[in-house]
């Protein structure tokens, strides 16, 4: 009778538990009405990390009496450092950064941002009004940019150092999307022009760590998380670690600077001290026998850099320090609508709390990954694109890049990537990928209007390619390849991971990889040969015991 | 002629020490080898390596004085083979096993090996060892950055190295079995361990030996048994 009257009690607690849990759950899957989606370049970008040392350059530009004036845009800022800075223009007039153009040495092959198609949201063609966010230039609004004209040149994205500066969309885009950078602070552009310095990641990282509209969607190895990490993420850029910035690996000279995608360095020999570096491989530092030659493990390690890339062992997961990156994509989704209006559902909370979307109206389905265990290849340095024109066989997944290598090419290490697996349209009746028209104010922008039909055949139209009029969904694999997120010695992979059967890299072939297993007629001759002799002695033992019995019985 | 069987000091000091350490370091080189090899994960694969490196070093110096040892002192003339009591001792293992019969051989003053014992032995020693050790040794220098040195050699196939090297070892491991079996043939198993421990076997002397013995190496002479 005691505890009757408290069962009411329990049951409340419980029916509350019931309800806050149900909360939780509901709140992981929060429906955002609208499709704003930019909120971080939104917001003006704190200063992520201080700088580690107070400037050593000659010039205090704070002091200059060319920056002692009000500017009203990017452009005099510009006007102002090239007066000085006057072989400047010259030198980035052929950075990729502002090109966005890329002649690919050994391929041939027309790459770079203004022309490729990615599986992310494909093209930044014809979008430059959203896209050109990420352009170190002012105005690039369609796809006819003069870089003729250096005061377009954005020097303040990669020098200024107060954390205030920020970039904005070139063109508003639908009307539903415009609202979205409404209400931000004026720049001022004196004091972020005074500011200006040697880059530092909360300069790079702004867009780098963003790369496909959001934190670590595209790399996986380049997150927010590099703004600060923890030594267990990388030990270059941690604070308790090496405090690189960028630039300390990704050396340049005359704005142009070490580290391609398109076409990596992945041999090469340790400059002696005093010489000049262009490369930013691991080597560049650690030179190719890294390991210490007083243990056998040491030597045995050091054997393997010929054939092994030094990332494929130090970086044993991507995605590391809390931040997801997105591994697959599925634009059939795209267009769901509630009450005629674009959402986006919050289904996933990555490890540093903060909530991702997987579903947004204008992109459709994501999967994030943490953590994440990279894919590896043979791979010499040489990428290779589907772009616009190269037609592919519709019944196979397409390889939006693909890489070359085997163990018999000298040039060839193995090598990590992050796998980026999406479905997006291609057209139909010319196997190629499309140009889509995303971003504008006009009816045919997918983005406000949800429509794959008028967004390809504008996209087609807009920059003349042909176009067979019926477009599907297909397949695409992209390979991003990994040098970020170098984790402690400590941490770096066992041999197991790949010494083992249905290991790490098993489907890599045209080598002897012990422990894998590779040669099963050895082992079954062995298994044979062994139970054979083993099978051989038991008889005989067992004929001697036999023999020794029956001797004793008959006496 | 009559013939003495006398207990005597036959496996000398150096020879003890080097098969039992050879017997632990093989065995080591077995279990680590059939580890990098893939065919068991009860230890991890960089201890299986290093453990199977340093063995097969220090068996490697242990050779080297035991190639020193066996010219040197002679003793590498029980290893010749001879066909004298071959057939005997085949069919003893063959037939007379089984009904009771004693082994045909006693060790002799310059026959320490029953001849079946010696060719076996010979063939582990010119054939087999080598095998693993070429194989062995090219395959440590593969994995010390002497990849070239190697490749000089018109051998570019790394996977073909570490088959003969398997193939040595299964062998090897073939050897054992029938090694260790056969202690348990003859008087027992405990007799036949005996002798490489302590050193001293029953060895049948002719007037002469025996007489030789007495006169310049009486140390090695136990007992006399009859």
């Amino acid at each position: 009778m005691n505890t009757c009257p408290r069962c009411p009690k329990h049951f409340c607690f419980i029916f509350l538990l019931l309800l806050f849990s149900f909360g939780t759950v509901a709140s992981e899957n929060k429906i955002e009405m609208g499709i704003s989606e930019y909120a971080k370049t939104d917001e003006n970008h704190p200063l992520k990390q201080p700088l580690k040392l107070k400037s050593k350059s000659t010039t205090d530009h704070s002091q200059l009496k060319e920056l002692q004036q009000p500017f009203a845009n990017g452009p005099e800022v510009t006007k102002a450092c090239l007066q000085c800075h006057n072989k400047a223009g010259d030198q980035f007039r052929h950075n990729k950064h502002w090109t966005w153009n890329y002649q690919h040495p050994k391929t041939g092959q027309h790459l770079g941002k203004a022309v490729l198609i990615n599986n992310f949201c494909t093209n930044a063609l014809g979008n430059e009004g959203i896209c050109a966010q990420c352009h170190a230039g002012y105005n690039m609004t369609d796809s006819h940019f003069d870089f003729d004209n250096h005061e377009n040149m954005d020097c303040l994205v990669c020098h200024e150092s107060t954390g205030t500066y920020y970039k904005t969309p070139t063109t508003t885009g639908d009307t539903a999307c415009s609202v979205m950078f409404k209400g931000k602070p004026p720049i001022d552009w004196t004091k972020v022009a005074q500011s200006v310095t040697l880059p530092s990641r909360n300069n790079c990282g702004h867009c780098h760590f963003y790369g496909g509209a959001g934190d670590n969607v595209k790399h996986g190895d380049l997150s927010s998380v590099l703004f600060n990490p923890p030594k267990t993420v990388d030990v270059h850029m941690s604070a308790d670690g090496e405090n690189y910035s960028c630039v300390t690996c990704h050396v340049g000279e005359a704005h142009e600077w070490a580290g391609s995608r398109y076409q990596m360095t992945l041999s090469e020999t340790m400059p002696k001290a005093g010489m000049p570096r262009e490369t930013s491989t691991c080597v560049s530092c650690h030179s190719a026998t890294p390991h210490p030659l007083t243990r056998i493990k040491g030597i045995k390690l050091n054997s393997h850099t010929a054939k092994v890339a030094c990332e494929t062992c130090h970086i044993p997961t991507i995605a590391r320090g809390g931040v997801a990156t997105k591994v697959a994509w599925d634009w059939r989704t795209m267009g769901r609508l509630k009450n005629g209006e674009g959402f986006k559902l919050e289904g996933y909370t990555q490890g540093n709390g903060e909530h991702r979307h997987t579903y947004k109206s204008i992109k459709g389905t994501f999967v994030y990954g943490e953590n994440v265990q990279p894919v590896y290849g043979w791979f010499d340095g040489t990428m290779h694109y589907t772009t616009i024109d190269t037609k592919f066989d519709p019944k196979q997944p397409v390889k939006i890049n693909s890489f070359s290598g085997s163990y018999d090419n000298p040039d060839a290490k193995i090598y990590p990537f992050k796998e980026m697996n999406t479905v997006q349209p291609y057209d139909k009746g010319n196997n190629t990928l499309v140009y889509m028209h995303l971003w504008g104010e006009d009816e045919n922008a997918l983005w406000g209007n949800y429509s794959f039909d008028k967004a390809i055949k504008a996209g087609m139209a807009k920059n003349n390619i042909p176009y067979s009029g019926e477009w599907d969904f297909i397949e695409t694999y992209s390979y991003w390849p990994i040098n970020h997120m170098v984790a402690p010695k400590e941490e770096a992979l066992a041999c197991e991971q790949c010494h083992t059967k249905n290991g790490r890299i098993s489907q890599l072939t045209g080598f002897y990889l012990p422990a894998r297993g590779d040669n099963k007629w050895l082992d079954l001759i062995g298994l044979f040969a062994v139970i054979g002799t083993l099978g051989g002695v038991l008889g005989h033992g067992t004929l001697r015991i036999i023999a020794t019995r029956r001797r004793k019985t008959n006496g | 002629m009559a013939n003495h069987i006398v207990k005597l000091h036959v496996f000398k000091r150096f020879e003890r020490l080097w098969h039992w350490s050879q017997m632990v370091l093989i065995f080591t080189l077995i279990f680590t080898g059939f580890r990098v090899h893939g065919m068991h994960e009860w230890i991890h694969f960089d201890t299986a390596v290093m453990l199977h490196t340093w063995a097969a070093l220090i068996l490697l110096l242990i050779w080297a004085f035991a190639t020193f040892w066996l010219f040197t002192t002679g003793e590498w003339r029980h290893y010749m083979p001879t066909a004298k009591n071959f057939i005997q001792v085949a069919r003893y293992y063959a037939l007379g096993i089984f009904h009771g019969e004693h082994h045909p051989y006693i060790k002799t003053y310059r026959r320490k090996h029953n001849p079946l014992q010696a060719l076996t032995y010979l063939l582990v020693k010119i054939v087999i060892f080598p095998a693993i050790w070429i194989s062995g040794i090219a395959y440590l220098l593969i994995s010390f950055g002497f990849k070239d040195l190697i490749s000089g050699l018109g051998i570019d196939c790394t996977a073909c190295i570490a088959t003969v090297h398997t193939f040595a070892a299964i062998a090897i491991v073939m050897f054992v079995i029938a090694h260790v079996y056969l202690l348990t043939t003859g008087h027992s198993f405990i007799d036949h361990i005996k002798p490489m421990v302590t050193g001293y076997d029953d060895v049948e002397l002719s007037d002469e030996e025996l007489a030789y013995l007495r006169a310049d190496e009486p140390n090695r002479i136990a007992e006399k048994i009859n």
